[in-house]
C-alpha cells in the first residue's frame, strides 16, 4: 500500500517521504555518474566533489566548518559512534558519561553497552514534560565526566530541550557535550558554535531525505576513536564507500529544510494547536511533552482506558497513519520508556497516540484526523471493561 | 506486525462484544499494566453456555482472541468449554505473531475464571487447571 490522495500520514517523526528536489538530485549518481569518490578518473571526481558540496551544506545548516561534518549511515550509527567514540578515546581522563531517561534506544543502549564495558553512566530523571533540568546536568558531573550527551528534541513527546545551557555548563567544565539532533533537523534552528555543541547526530530521512544516510558533526579539535576502521574515507574517521547518492540527497534536503524553517514551523505550529485542542476535547485525554517547548510538528496524547495498538489498526482502517508507545505495538512488550520517565502511570502508558505532522499535512487532514479519533476511541471505549459507565455510549 | 486476515476481522468486527446484566459467572484476567485485560461473561442454561459476551483492553489480537474464543464456547458444556486451549483458538483465527501468543492464553484463563466463578456460585468446587 502506499500512502494515496485518501491517506493521511501523520507519522513524519518516524520517516518522511523524499522531496522531488532531492530525489532529482540523487538520480545522477545511480546510473552515470556512479563512480566511487576514491577514484581519480573523471567520474570519481565528480562524486568526490557531489560529496564535498553535500558537506557544505551540511555545515552551513549547523553553523558548522565542513572539515567538521562527517557522513554515516544514520541517526544510530552517528550517536554509537559519538558515545563510543569518545568513551574509547578519552578513558584515560574518565570513565563516568551523563545521559538522560528519555534519548533514544542508539543512546541508551550504548551507553548500556559501555557500561559492560567499565563505563559509568548516570541517566537524568525528566520533569513530567519530558524536560531535562540543566542544574542536574550541573550536579551530575564527576571529576572523571568525560561525556554529556542529551537529545536536541525528543522524538515521541517533542520536548525540546535546553541545549544551550547544557552546552554552557558542559563548556565550563571542560566535557565533551553530543546532542542527538535527529529529530530536530528542519525544526529548531542549530548553531553548533552558540549552542557550545561538541558532537550533534543527525539522519536524512527524518527531514525529506534519504534513509541510510545521516551525519556526525565533530567539532575540531574533539579526541574521538573511529566506530568503523577500514579504508581512508572521511579523513580517515569513518571508513567504507561513501553512500554517494545518499549524501547528495542528505545534502539537498538539509539545504531545504534549513531554508525554510521558519516557513515551516508556522505552518505545523498552527495545525499542531488545532489539532491538540480538538484531541483534548475526548473527555479522559491528557497530553504528553511540554505544552510550548515543543515541536512544531508533535503530537502525542494519553487516552484513558483503551489500548494503543488497537487504536492504530483502525486509523490504518480509515487511512491514517500514525504511531504509539503502547508495549503492545512493540517487539519487545515494553512500554515507552519516555512516557515512562515523564512519570505517565502504567495503567494508562498503553492508550497513547503519537501524531506527526509532515510538510504534505493540510488542515483538512487535520479536521479529517479530529472527525475519525473520537469516533474510534468512543468504539474501543465501548468495548473496554476499564471505561466507567459515563464514558460509554453503549 | 502482521495479522491474519481472519484476526483482522474478530478485531474489527467483534462477535460476543458486551457484557450480560444477570451473568451466571464472570471471569477477568489480565491487569492495565501489561495492556491487556479480557471479562467474560457467562449465562449458563442446563450445564450449557447459553450466552457469553465479552470486554476486552488490549491489542488487535487480544481483541480477536476474546471475540473468537466467546464463538467457540457458545452453545459448549461447561465440560466442552474448559476444555478450550489457547491453541484452539489461535487455529481458529489462522495464527497469531508469536509475540502475542500470550493473548489467547488470556481468553481460556478467561473462560476458566468465568466457569470457576459460576461454580462457585452454586456452591460447587471450582475446577483445577489439570482437569
Amino acid at each position: 500500500m502506499t500512502v494515496n490522495d485518501r491517506a493521511i500520514y501523520m507519522d513524519n517523526s518516524a520517516t518522511t517521504p523524499l522531496r522531488k528536489e532531492v530525489v532529482e538530485e540523487m538520480l545522477p549518481f545511480m546510473t552515470g555518474n556512479f563512480g566511487n569518490p576514491s577514484s581519480i578518473y573523471e567520474i570519481g571526481k565528480i562524486s568526490k566533489h557531489s560529496i564535498d558540496e553535500a558537506r557544505r551544506k551540511v555545515a552551513y545548516a549547523l553553523g558548522a566548518e565542513e572539515n567538521e561534518i562527517y557522513f554515516t549511515s544514520g541517526g544510530t550509527e552517528s550517536d554509537n559512534w559519538a558515545i563510543k567514540g569518545i568513551a574509547f578515546a578519552n578513558r584515560n581522563k574518565g570513565k563516568h558519561i551523563i545521559t538522560s531517561s528519555i534519548e533514544h534506544h542508539a543512546v541508551l543502549h550504548t551507553c548500556a553497552w559501555l557500561e559492560g564495558q567499565g563505563f559509568e553512566v548516570t541517566y537524568l530523571p525528566v520533569d513530567k514534560y519530558g524536560m531535562v533540568s540543566p542544574e542536574e546536568v550541573r550536579k551530575a558531573i564527576r571529576d572523571d565526566t568525560i561525556l554529556i550527551s542529551i537529545m536536541l528534541a525528543n522524538n515521541e513527546i517533542g520536548t525540546i530541550q535546553p541545549v544551550e545551557e547544557i552546552g554552557k555548563i558542559a563548556k565550563e567544565n571542560r566535557i565533551y557535550f553530543h546532542t542527538d539532533a535527529v529529530q530536530a533537523i528542519g525544526h529548531v534552528p542549530i548553531d553548533v558554535k552558540k549552542m557550545n555543541i561538541d558532537l550533534l547526530s543527525l539522519s536524512g530521512h527524518k527531514f525529506e531525505g534519504p534513509k541510510g544516510c545521516g551525519a556526525l558533526y565533530v567539532r575540531k579539535g574533539v579526541k574521538i576513536e573511529p566506530l568503523l576502521h577500514g579504508g581512508a574515507q572521511e579523513g580517515r574517521r569513518r571508513a567504507g564507500t561513501e553512500n554517494v547518492p545518499g549524501i547528495v540527497g542528505l545534502g539537498k534536503a538539509i539545504e531545504l529544510a534549513t531554508a525554510e524553517i521558519g516557513e515551516l514551523n508556522r505552518t505545523l505550529l498552527e495545525l499542531r494547536e488545532r489539532l491538540i485542542k480538538g484531541l483534548l476535547r475526548i473527555p479522559k485525554t491528557h497530553l504528553n511533552g511540554h505544552p510550548k517547548q515543543r515541536l512544531a510538528n508533535n503530537v502525542n496524547i494519553t487516552l484513558e482506558y483503551i489500548e494503543g495498538e488497537s487504536l492504530l489498526l483502525l486509523l490504518n482502517a480509515k487511512g491514517i497513519f500514525a504511531s504509539t508507545g503502547s508495549a503492545c505495538n512493540s517487539t519487545s512488550l515494553e512500554p515507552s520508556h519516555v512516557l515512562t520517565a515523564c512519570g505517565v502511570p502504567h495503567e494508562i502508558i498503553h492508550g497513547s497516540l503519537r501524531l506527526s505532522l509532515g510538510r504534505m499535512n493540510s488542515e483538512k487532514d487535520v479536521d479529517r484526523v479530529l472527525e475519525v479519533v473520537p469516533e474510534i476511541v468512543q468504539k474501543l471505549r465501548n468495548m473496554s471493561p476499564l471505561t466507567p459507565e459515563e464514558y460509554r455510549t453503549t | 506486525m502482521e495479522y491474519s486476515p481472519k484476526v483482522m476481522d474478530h478485531f474489527s468486527n467483534p462477535r460476543n462484544l458486551g457484557s450480560i446484566k444477570n451473568s451466571d459467572g464472570v471471569g477477568e484476567v489480565g491487569n492495565a499494566k501489561c495492556g491487556d485485560i479480557m471479562k467474560i461473561y457467562l449465562k449458563v442454561e442446563d450445564n450449557r453456555i447459553a450466552d457469553v459476551k465479552f470486554q476486552t483492553f488490549g491489542c488487535g489480537a487480544a481483541i480477536a482472541s476474546s471475540s473468537m474464543a466467546t464463538e467457540l464456547i457458545k452453545g459448549k458444556t461447561l465440560e466442552e468449554a474448559w476444555k478450550l486451549s489457547n491453541k484452539a483458538v489461535t487455529e481458529a483465527l489462522d495464527g497469531l505473531p508469536p509475540i502475542k501468543m500470550h493473548c489467547s492464553m488470556l481468553a481460556e484463563e478467561a473462560i476458566h475464571e468465568a466457569i470457576n466463578d459460576y461454580l462457585r456460585r452454586k456452591g460447587l468446587e471450582p475446577w483445577t487447571e489439570d482437569e
